[in-house]
């Protein structure tokens, strides 16, 4: 099979820094005039039927591809599976949604305190369940995903089944009005704050915490012999991934100006790892076309209305057992060897 | 509180009638994992078929209407067994299946751990998908088959003949799963894959022939267990299976994954503490109960209550 990665990697590689950068700025600037191409005759053909394209960037698109990248920094980079990421997507939007309708701030004030309420529930959740390996992780990540959405289903205070209504949208920032009739404005609110995650990421990955993270994800045991602090980075991956689903979810809350729990079952979860995991896991690149495509193919074949869910499953099941490392994998060196895969040694 | 200790007894045997429920699921995750080091994802989907087995045998082969609760002697029990086994055949069928489609391929090319859980996920929105499809996404009623009658009262509990016999049957099913793992050949085989699959590929075991007998026999307990839950709840939709299989799961964790002893006491365990949480509590809180417990035994004991290192009785 051809390996795009390669391909993209050598061509990158072979480019001088001014050919970089213009890539870079050509590439974010077609990113942001996506919104755009529903309207040419030539490109209409990614409208989505049915619901507004410019919504579906917003969400699920956008929002999925930062979730996704926000997962991959835990699941992908330090080789945690994690099955409950929806909660820290629903802490960062009841904290936009409770403090956006009972106090003055508004949504630029309340972003970095949802980051902060979902990281301190990363660390919360974190030093007691990070000692636990595998699979352990797994269920008590989906539990803990499963306590926030039955509080806020039974916690009548903020809404209970019926959630909270009349959040406010963003004001204005650079003359840019956010409201319902500006879906494209959020999309590029949300196109800057994945810009900032792959940045972030990208930076991390080449110093000391992205080697931890590396030596823990292929052999745990060895990492601690070596004196890597294992628990430590474990916690802040968790805590790193825990800010961005955070962040999405106080864009989305003041987005949808609605939020309920409905909206954060352990469904999204799973659909954010499948991102992950479809795209190429650890691979930032694979990450975003993983969750371009996972969150932007239900919209488009929504014509079939019903049976739109069953091609879903099934283009899971076909990409996975052709491209099990996802459509665009990691490099060879990152990968852990198979041997170790194999016995359950490693985590991931 | 109060409800909890006037009514102790009466909650003690609804939540080990539904323990034993949840036993049986879990088995579907204990032994496959105990196989494979993977979650087997779908399982909660091979739980809802076997209901949807259950519902139809009853209904359209044996032609029962939906309030035919007058059954006797030889039919009623000629239509239990037929169901029982419609149900197991039906999961076990279809747990099979769902190891071909979603795992064989990716075994066999070691890829990483993550890779057949996306396809197990895949397949199990397939299946409930279809089965949403072909029913319109509504709930299906099952015909009431047994009369829910209450037997004797014990210690004012009061024994409900459907109660009493998941009671009765269900552990006989996993004395006889437990007996055939430790004793026959197939069930060596799959112990000494669980062990060590490169050795027992050099010992001449046949890889493929164990891993699918393995989800055949998940499959089958599980089926029972939709079975028995047809008979107690009388009704199923696509999508029953998340909350039993995720109930199950749990248990399966609290007992020590791929140990089969622990899915038998975190089962059972399970039971009882949703249902005296329900009574303390109420019942929107009982899931919460459970993953605190949970996550606070885990802390203890990361490996489950009864760990993974039992080889004698690990799959």
């Amino acid at each position: 099979m051809i390996n795009l990665r390669d391909k993209g990697a050598s061509a990158w590689a072979g480019w001088n820094k001014p050919q970089r950068s213009i890539f870079a700025v050509l590439a974010i600037a077609a990113a942001a005039l996506l919104p755009f191409a529903g309207n040419f005759s030539f490109t209409s053909i990614l409208n989505t039927p049915i619901s507004s394209y410019a919504d579906v960037l917003v969400y699920p698109v956008g929002m999925f591809v930062l979730m996704a990248l926000g997962l991959n920094i835990v699941v992908g980079k330090s080789g945690m599976l994690d099955l409950g990421y929806v909660a820290f997507f629903a802490i960062g939007a009841y904290t936009m949604a409770i403090l956006g309708t009972h106090t003055s701030l508004n949504t630029w004030e309340i972003l970095p305190i949802g980051i902060a309420f979902a990281m301190i529930a990363g660390v919360l959740l974190g030093i007691p369940s990070l000692r636990l390996r595998g699979d352990y992780l797994a269920i008590v990540t989906l539990g803990f995903g499963e306590i926030v959405r039955i509080i806020a289903l039974n916690t009548m205070k903020i809404g209970g089944p019926n959630g909270i209504a009349n959040i406010p949208n963003p004001p204005s920032v650079f003359g840019i009005d956010f409201n319902i009739m500006t879906p494209n404005s959020f999309y590029w609110l949300v196109l800057v704050l994945i810009l900032l995650t792959i940045w972030m990421i990208r930076r991390l990955s080449v110093r000391r915490p992205g080697r931890a993270w590396e030596a823990i994800r292929q052999d745990e045991d060895a990492a601690e012999l070596m004196g890597v602090r294992t628990l430590r980075y474990k916690i802040w991956s968790f805590v790193l991934g825990a800010g961005v689903g955070g962040a999405a979810g106080v864009v989305y809350a003041s987005k949808a100006i609605y939020i309920s729990p409905d909206a954060f079952t352990f469904n999204i979860s799973v659909l954010i790892l499948s991102c992950v995991v479809f795209g190429g896991i650890g691979n930032i690149w694979g990450v975003v076309l993983g969750g371009v495509f996972l969150a932007y193919l239900p919209e488009r074949i929504r014509f079939i209305s019903n049976a739109r869910q069953l091609v879903f499953g099934l283009t899971l099941i076909i990409i996975m057992n052709f491209r099990p490392d996802g459509i665009l994998p990691r490099k060879k060196r990152e990968k852990p060897l198979k041997s170790q895969e194999k016995s359950g040694a490693a985590n991931v | 509180m109060h409800t909890l200790i006037s009514q102790f007894w009466q909650l003690s045997f609804s939540g080990i009638a539904q323990g034993f429920i949840y036993v049986l699921i879990s088995l579907g995750y204990t032994m496959v994992y105990g196989v494979l080091r993977m979650i087997n994802f779908a399982n909660s989907e091979i739980f809802m078929v076997g209901t949807f087995a259950t519902v139809v045998m009853t209904r359209d082969v044996l032609n029962h209407p939906a309030n035919s609760g007058d059954l006797h002697g030889f039919t009623l029990i000629f239509t239990m067994v037929a169901c029982l086994i419609a149900s197991m055949l039906a999961s076990g069928g279809i747990a099979m299946l769902v190891e071909l489609i979603a795992y064989r391929r990716l075994r066999s090319r070691g890829t990483n751990r993550l890779a057949p859980l996306i396809s197990a996920i895949g397949i199990s929105i397939v299946i409930s998908e279809s089965v949403s499809l072909m029913t319109a996404g509504r709930a299906v009623p099952a015909p009431e088959v047994l009369h829910k009658t209450s037997l004797v009262t014990l210690l004012g509990a009061n024994i409900r003949v459907d109660q009493l016999m998941v009671v009765i049957v269900a552990p006989l099913m996993f004395f006889f799963l437990q007996y055939f793992v430790n004793n026959t050949r197939l069930g060596k085989g799959i112990r000494a894959v669980s062990m060590n699959e490169e050795t027992a590929k050099l010992m001449g075991i046949n890889l493929n022939r164990v891993i699918s007998a393995t989800f055949l026999i998940g499959g089958l307990m599980t089926g029972a267990a939709a079975f028995f839950f047809e008979t107690v709840y009388e009704s199923t939709k696509f999508n029953i299976g998340f909350s039993l299989g995720l109930a199950a799961f749990t248990a399966a964790v609290l007992g020590g994954i791929g140990n089969i002893r622990g899915a038998f006491f975190g089962g059972l365990f399970l039971g009882l503490l949703e249902t005296y949480a329900s009574a303390v509590l109420g019942s929107q809180w009982k899931s919460i109960t459970v993953f605190v417990v949970l996550i606070v035994v885990l802390l203890f004991r990361p490996n489950g209550l009864f760990g993974e290192a039992v080889q004698q009785t690990r799959v």
